[in-house]
């Protein structure tokens, strides 16, 4: 056979028993990718909105910062399925051609909505900051000051009203952006679920429960990774200024927080919860249903991958850090060491819809098991292997470094609010 | 009401353009193109397997992988046979090494040797796409690129397919897979190149033993087509609802 023909999925789809010929693990790391930014871009956007629709005011400072970092999440929500197209090439032909009975036909078009809704809503919190920047920026001289002063104008949009009255108006507007954008964050992840949800074939992941499990988890793994990427900047920041002597301002100084930290934490413990009981529900359901399918299931989830559901996703991901966060005298290191368990509890979650649901095969009679290429020898390698899936988790930290520099989400001063 | 004759002269060519552009947007169907899109297709074409002809040659493999042009020693096909032994134990052996291209001369099966004398009953299954009255590849492909056409064949267009693989996804009979070539989806169209010329498809063509056979359901006087509605016919997977048209005679209740 030539080289250039390489039958995609062939390449880390290992066969056991009777499986199709034409069977693989066609959807491999980056649809587990995928529903994990997505629930990520979801989580951080309704931290944010928890303060600016419900106006819990001890969330404001992780808000912001939620607000922003949702915002760098978001490019990475799409970019796992650009990666994972054959043809990524013809990936606007869904906004092209919608084929509306098609469960990803429309996420372009949520995606976009969603996109324009973070975008408008950081525009009415930060535009006093613009404007302030660009009158600040002046007089002052250089070339940077200048390119600077002149990505603010841009940023105006041409809007310099700072009176009492226009900014009451922009405070109103973030707060109906954010109201509106609760229920596009939980369509756009509760759509994600519908996809796998909806696919018939796949007795796994043919669940009405899919949708509403993956919000939950998605709101659990945002809330965990804006506590943790806050935890760690503000302490970064404390620790710098302690070596240096004041190299940033005394107000910035303070460090994480720990009374944020609770409040966030409180509603991370709540959704986890809910997430739970959903996934639990299902699983039962389809043990006591015990549909045809439930022999091949309970083969993969009690015995081939026991150890990826119920060691590292259910104990490992979601039991140890409940316990750990409600244990009384929780310090920062334990926190953290708990959200870093809830973010791979997640993803394990992910991994275990995804890859699990192409653990058998359609026949019921095998089994097909996922090696994830670790070092590429072909793009295709690349991008459907761990430097691919590097790739799209380091995205937003690039992009949120480059927002920020604008938008700078961690200054207790900076919004209109 | 006045007019100049400068107004006039805008008004009128953009007037024209208003009306024009949209229009050109239409394109002209030829009179053979109009009649099939609006006419009832006297032509529904479905799929006749008997399970008691099949030897597990695997001609009907070779010829459709060379007829199709899918790269004759990748491993995807349009169609495959399956091999089903059923040992007195009650346990069921199935195997379709390379989609059964090269036959089944091995006693043994998926890395089990099978005593013969062992064995209770064993026969063999072709597959291919079962051109669902109700395509659930159809109803998740995002861009429209896979559909059905009047007559009933599900096609693929290589040119709009972007590769997601949903469709392979949401295929209960596992039939789609990436065209190592093309990078697109594939899977069996019933030969339509050939059938909408009045030919038979590759596998039909050359099965020498009368396994495979395609019918016309709308027609009455089609032989097979006799057969499958004088006959006691069975379809895989009735139960996703996909109301699948390939059509089988003798099937066993072993066969997944």
């Amino acid at each position: 056979m030539p080289h250039d023909i390489i039958v995609h999925g062939i390449e880390w789809t290992v066969k056991e028993l009777f499986v199709y010929p034409n069977e693989y693990i066609y959807w491999s790391i980056q649809i587990v990718m995928y529903p994990y930014m997505t629930g990520l871009v979801a989580g951080a956007f309704v931290l944010s909105s928890l303060y600016h629709v419900f106006g819990l005011k001890q969330l404001k400072e992780i808000a912001q910062f939620s607000l922003v970092f949702s915002l760098a999440l978001l490019p990475v929500a799409a970019l796992p399925l650009l990666l994972h197209l054959q043809q990524p090439t013809r990936a606007m032909e869904p906004l092209l051609t919608p084929h509306f009975t098609s469960a990803i036909a429309a996420f372009g078009i949520v995606f976009t909505a969603y996109a324009l809704i973070v975008l408008s809503e950081i525009w009415f919190v930060y535009r006093k900051y613009f404007v302030e920047q660009v009158h600040a920026l002046k007089n002052k001289q250089g070339l940077s000051n200048a390119m600077s002063r002149l990505v603010y104008r841009a940023l105006t949009i041409g809007a310099y009203d700072v009176s009492d009255d226009a900014i009451r108006v922009d405070k109103k507007a973030a707060t109906v952006l954010a109201a509106i954008g609760i229920p596009v964050a939980c369509f756009l992840h509760g759509y994600a679920g519908f996809i796998f949800g909806s696919v018939k074939a796949n007795a796994l992941w043919m669940s009405p429960l899919m949708p509403v499990i993956f919000i939950m988890s998605a709101v659990v793994s945002g809330i965990a990774l804006c506590m943790l990427t806050y935890i760690i900047i503000r302490e970064w920041q404390a620790f710098r200024s302690r070596r240096h002597g004041g190299l940033l301002e005394a107000k910035e100084i303070k460090g994480a927080e720990l009374d944020v930290i609770d409040t966030a934490a409180r509603y991370l413990l709540g959704f986890l919860v809910a997430a739970i009981s959903l996934e639990m529900l299902d699983l039962i359901f389809r043990g006591y249903t015990a549909m045809k399918s439930w022999d091949i299931l309970r083969s993969v989830m009690y015995g081939k991958d026991f150890m990826n559901i119920f060691l590292l996703q259910y104990t490992l991901g979601n039991l140890v850090p409940f316990v750990l966060l409600l244990l009384p005298g929780r310090t920062l290191k334990r926190t953290v060491l708990a959200l870093l368990l809830v973010l791979f509890g997640v993803f394990m979650m992910r991994w275990n819809v995804v890859i699990g649901g192409q653990a058998f095969s359609l026949s019921f009679s095998g089994y097909m098991h996922y090696e994830i290429p670790i070092i590429p020898h072909s793009v295709e390698t690349f991008k459907e292997g761990v430097f691919g899936a590097l790739t799209v988790i380091s995205v937003p930290f690039i992009l949120f470094w480059i927002i920020n520099k604008f938008v700078p989400s961690l200054q207790r001063e900076a919004s209109g609010e | 009401m006045t007019c100049s004759r400068r107004d006039f002269l805008k008004d009128a060519v953009g007037g024209t353009l208003a009306t024009v552009m949209p229009l050109s947007a239409f394109t002209f169907l030829s009179t053979a193109e109009a009649r099939t899109a609006v006419e009832e297709s006297k032509v529904r074409w479905a799929f006749l397997v008997d399970t008691n002809k099949c030897v597990g040659c695997g001609l009907c493999v070779k010829a459709c992988k060379n007829e199709n042009e899918i790269p004759y020693d990748a491993e995807v096909t349009r169609t495959w046979v399956e091999r089903y032994v059923i040992t007195k134990d009650g346990k069921t052996h199935i195997d379709s090494p390379m989609g059964g291209r090269d036959g089944f001369t091995s006693m043994e099966v998926d890395g089990e040797e099978i005593d013969p004398d062992n064995i209770e009953k064993a026969f063999f299954v072709p597959k291919l796409c079962n051109q669902c009255d109700n395509p659930a590849c159809v109803q998740v492909c995002p861009v429209g690129a896979t559909y059905q056409t009047n007559d009933g064949v599900v096609l693929v267009d290589r040119d709009w397919c972007i590769g997601c693989g949903y469709c392979i996804m949401a295929c209960p009979y596992g039939v789609r897979f990436f065209h190592p070539v093309h990078k697109v989806a594939d899977k069996c169209n019933f030969c339509y190149h050939r059938i909408s010329k009045g030919m038979e498809p590759a596998c039909v063509e050359c099965c020498s033993f009368g396994a495979r056979r395609i019918a016309n359901l709308k027609d009455p006087d089609d032989p097979v087509t006799k057969i499958i509605t004088t006959e006691r016919v069975a379809v895989l997977k009735d139960e996703y609802g996909t109301k699948p048209h390939v059509f089988y005679l003798g099937l066993d209740a072993n066969v997944r």
